[in-house]
């Protein structure tokens, strides 16, 4: 893969390589079909929160022939696209839409990405380092707006809570 | 005169009901015998489409969860259904996130150790052990020789009960009460053996960075080692009433069947890949602790059925009894920690560390800064991978078979959502 490499480090006994944002589908299959690394064991981020290109994607691949694990990273500015690679591997699908649920990380072409732990509407990253621990009022409502017939307070009540 | 029953006014009543109902957009049942109301049959569309068309083929969406008994937990399953053929199954999960990931990186490294208690909270002795051995990776620290054994005892008496649960509760799913009461009277047994050596029968917090937080109490091994002994005539109680149980087979061989290659492909490990046939277990693939000395069979099955698993799991079973004996042979007297210093800051690194849960691959994913708590900690749960292919695994099966699959792949929620 000329040009795909940025950099790469070895520290106990774990081989990382940077590569390209743009040339990470292409990493995904020639590590799948030549170098024989067949099971995606993981894919998910770390928010470096002052650097430069805000997020580092982070994958780990696994290899049963060569018993042996490779850790590929990329970075991503805020609001920056990655390409899937859920149509490379399919236990990318969750995972990329963890990593989009907790970073805010999009990933250009996933089949479904939605949020997957946190509900619709959610409106905030978790685990982006700028979230607090104690949460955020997000402004969205769990429950629906409408309370069952014969109980909990009118719509029109000042003292009405909604779930955040 | 008419034959007709007079109409009730509770009847009535229930008419318009279901009348108001179908106008609101609800579900409308259609009701015999009672003429209909001018309301449904001016706005009931949804209403007279399905007095017409009940036995024809017809999709229909169905919630299952999430606070289903046999969903082991909050999971929630849009299933798209034709009768009671799955045409579509869609997982949502998160009903238990709870921001474990989150909390790891506002607390200092050995303070992380009681949150994964609670993640995958059957089997908490194996997260605490990925834990610590990801920080022991990361810090390069070795750890004494009867702590290694002691925590291989641990994992592996957590890995009978955790097969335990999932016996007991998967056989109940499919209609099985009875070993549900022998397999929770040896879970018992093994929760008891936990309570002795760490005082909790459940969020143990039993492993500590660089080694154990106690030692072994007095005849604590003779007691295991009793067990032990009687264990495998215990183990074949359980397959004497499921194995060749007619119905038993009836409801599991050849649900959910799927190869290696496609198994792989999902990412899915553990007793679901050894029962398509591909020998890998972390255990013997890549030992950590002292695993490589120990002898031991990795089971496996060639159909890749529901059927192939509880085969495999039960005979993981017997496996683990041979490993805890093992050990218990190997104990010698000598240091239950490592040289670890009293604040942990790890060097500004990554590493990547995984065992063999009982579920599959558990690895933990560690990014350090050089302070002394984690940058960033992430988890690979094997219950969240595995669950991704259950719409692959459903997919054309009855509603019914989904109660088997589930249990089959053997989730906790609180490491899927964790």
């Amino acid at each position: 893969m000329p040009g795909a490499v940025v950099s790469s480090k070895e520290f106990a006994k774990q081989v990382t390589v940077v590569v390209t944002r743009e040339s990470i589908v292409g990493v995904a299959r020639h590590l799948k079909d030549a170098e024989d690394f067949r099971y995606c064991v993981d894919v998910t981020a770390v928010d470096w929160k002052t650097r430069a290109p805000r997020f580092d994607v982070v994958y780990h691949f696994y290899s049963f022939s060569k018993n042996d694990r490779i850790r590929v990273k990329c970075t991503a500015a805020d609001g920056e696209e990655v390409p899937s690679i859920a149509e490379v591997f399919l236990a990318a699908n969750w995972c990329e839409r963890e990593t989009f649920d907790m970073f805010g990380i999009r990933f250009a072409g996933h089949p479904d990405l939605r949020r997957i732990l946190t509900w619709d509407g959610f409106n905030g990253y978790p685990l982006r380092k700028d979230f607090p621990l104690e949460g955020i009022d997000t402004g969205a409502a769990i429950y629906p707006e409408e309370w069952p017939e014969g109980g909990g307070p009118s719509k029109n009540d000042p003292n009405r809570k909604v779930v955040s | 005169m008419t034959d007709e029953k007079p109409i009730s006014q509770a009847e009535k009543d229930e008419a318009a009901y279901f009348a108001r109902r179908a106008t609101e957009g609800g579900v409308a049942r259609p009701t015999a015998g009672v003429p209909e109301s001018p309301a449904a049959a001016g706005a009931g569309v949804h209403g007279a489409q399905e007095a017409h068309t009940l036995f024809d083929v017809q999709e229909m969406e169905l919630n299952f969860g999430p606070q289903h008994p046999s969903t082991h937990g909050v999971l929630r399953i849009i299933l798209k259904v034709d009768g009671e053929k799955i045409l579509e199954a869609k997982p949502d999960v998160g009903y238990l996130h709870r921001g474990t990931e989150k909390l790891f990186e506002t607390e200092t490294y050995p303070m992380g150790i009681p949150h994964t208690d609670r993640m995958d909270y059957i089997a908490a002795a194996t997260n605490n052990h990925a834990f610590c051995l990801t920080i022991e990776k990361l810090l390069g620290v070795e750890i004494p020789r009867r702590a290694q054994l002691i925590r291989v005892i641990l994992d592996e008496l957590q890995r009978l009960s955790s097969h335990l649960v999932w016996l007991g509760t998967s056989g109940i799913d499919l209609g099985a009460v009875t070993p549900f009461w022998y397999a929770f009277r040896e879970r018992e047994q093994i929760l008891d053996f936990f309570e002795e050596y760490c005082g909790a029968r459940l969020t143990l917090n039993c492993m500590r960075i660089g080694g154990l937080p106690f030692d072994l109490t007095p005849g604590w091994t003779e007691r295991v080692l009793e067990f032990i002994d009687d264990l495998p005539a215990r183990i074949d109680d359980y397959e004497q009433l499921l194995t060749d149980n007619r119905i038993w087979k009836l409801r599991t061989v050849g649900v959910g069947v799927i190869s290696a290659d496609e198994c792989i492909e999902w990412g899915l490990t553990g007793p679901i890949l050894r029962a398509s046939g591909r020998e890998w277990d972390l255990r013997r693939a890549q030992p950590y602790e002292c695993y490589d000395e120990l002898d031991f069979v990795v089971p496996t099955r060639e159909g890749g059925d529901t059927y192939d698993r509880y085969i495999v799991r039960v005979q993981e079973m017997r496996q683990s009894a041979r490993i805890v004996r093992q050990c218990l042979e190997l104990l010698e007297p000598g240091e239950i920690r490592g040289k670890v210093p009293r604040v942990i800051k790890p060097p500004a690194e990554e590493v990547y560390a995984s065992i063999e849960s009982p579920k599959g691959e558990l690895g933990f994913y560690c990014v350090s800064n050089g302070s002394n708590r984690p940058y960033r900690m992430h988890v690979r749960p094997p219950s969240f991978i595995n669950l991704q292919a259950l719409p692959r695994l459903a997919k054309g099966h009855l509603v019914s078979d989904l109660v088997a699959l589930i249990g089959t792949i053997d989730i906790v929620l609180g490491e899927v959502d964790r």
